[in-house]
């Protein structure tokens, strides 16, 4: 049996995020992506557009300037609860 | 993964102040992950700055923080280790601050081995005060003082610090925060005088004057000119011009300056009995 495939988390913190594009820049499976948002700098953000690609490098939490972003990784157990 | 970076800053204070895309945070957060690793208790870290973008660090790391005059920090963390040699000292200084103004600290600092940890973030300009031409702006590129391209030969900041006797001597650049993480710790770790030299992006005055104001064509320019340590060994100095050689290049013992002290005062009290 394969081993299951471990599952993560992203969290934005979009009061911190200044739109600077870098973690999307360095993400190696295209996870992430920046929306408008037009009261910010940049005028952008980033979000998590999808998670399932996430291999869990940590390459976006370690080169976020700002630290807006931050990855987890999802216990096994815990999603077996949730369903 | 997921850091837990809440403890050691002030979070009142963020979002920082620093350009998007500006390299400085990836290095406070590099720091703060060394210091963690280190299990140091954060009263016993002391991070000081002088003047420049980089040195409003302190403002939000949640350690002892002193803030100095322009080129200066070396000299007040020197004041500070002599006073309190249990302490853990940190010197946090941009290119112009460690290697124009404050040179010749920076070049003593290196020759007493006091036992401080300079972290140089080479940005290639005067950041914060209008993209003036620094000691390690590249020749050809353009600066607000050299609007028709610099013709200064520059400074090789690790060389530099070889030559003035540091004990521990390593460069990264912002593209590998893992790479600065580990030379951190190891700067951290070595009792003597460290220093780390980290090759930063300032696409605000160094870009945008040279037709790189994007931070992600910056960041590759960089990348493109990383040559790691042992792959530059079998390259000649001409290859190497303009490129940034990453590794650790210096690593040695030589007694360091506060312990000496200490034994020469207790020689001196000993005589004196």
């Amino acid at each position: 049996m394969a081993k299951p495939k471990k599952k993560f988390r992203i969290e934005v913190n979009e009061e911190w995020c200044k739109g600077c594009v870098i973690c999307v820049d360095v993400c190696p499976t295209n996870v992430l992506d920046m929306k408008d948002m037009l009261s910010k700098w940049e005028g952008m953000v980033v979000y998590v557009k999808d998670i399932d690609k996430c291999i869990g490098c940590d390459l976006c939490e370690l080169s976020c300037p700002d630290f807006a972003i931050e990855v987890y990784e999802v216990p096994q157990e815990e999603e077996a609860q949730s369903g | 993964m997921a850091f837990n970076y809440k403890p050691y800053i002030r979070e009142d204070k963020f979002p920082n102040i620093w350009c998007p895309g500006c390299g400085i945070g990836i290095l406070m957060k590099a720091i703060i992950r060394a210091v963690h690793k280190m299990g140091w208790k954060r009263e016993d870290v002391a991070l000081v700055s002088g003047i420049g973008c980089t040195s409003r660090m302190p403002g939000y790391v949640n350690f002892n923080t002193l803030h100095t005059t322009h080129g200066r920090a070396l000299a007040f963390a020197t004041g500070i280790k002599h006073a309190r040699p249990d302490k853990h000292v940190i010197v946090v200084s941009g290119d112009g601050d460690a290697l124009a103004i404050g040179g010749n600290h920076f070049i003593h600092a290196c020759r007493r081995n006091i036992d401080i940890t300079l972290i140089v973030l080479n940005n290639m300009i005067y950041g914060m005060t209008g993209g003036q031409v620094s000691p390690t702006t590249p020749a050809g590129y353009r600066a607000s003082t050299m609007p028709y391209g610099n013709v200064e030969p520059n400074f090789d900041t690790v060389n530099l610090a070889i030559g003035a006797g540091a004990t521990y001597v390593a460069r990264s650049t912002v593209n590998n925060p893992a790479l600065m993480e580990r030379q951190i710790k190891e700067g951290l770790q070595n009792k003597g005088f460290s220093v780390i030299e980290v090759v930063s992006n300032c696409h605000i005055q160094f870009g945008r004057r040279n037709k790189m104001g994007d931070q992600l064509v910056l960041r590759h320019w960089i990348k493109e000119r990383e040559v790691p340590l042992r792959k530059a060994k079998d390259m000649s100095p001409e290859e190497l011009e303009g490129k940034f050689v990453i590794g650790t290049f210096v690593k040695k013992t030589r007694p360091e300056y506060t312990e000496e002290y200490a034994k020469m005062v207790e020689r001196v009290k000993g005589a004196s009995k």
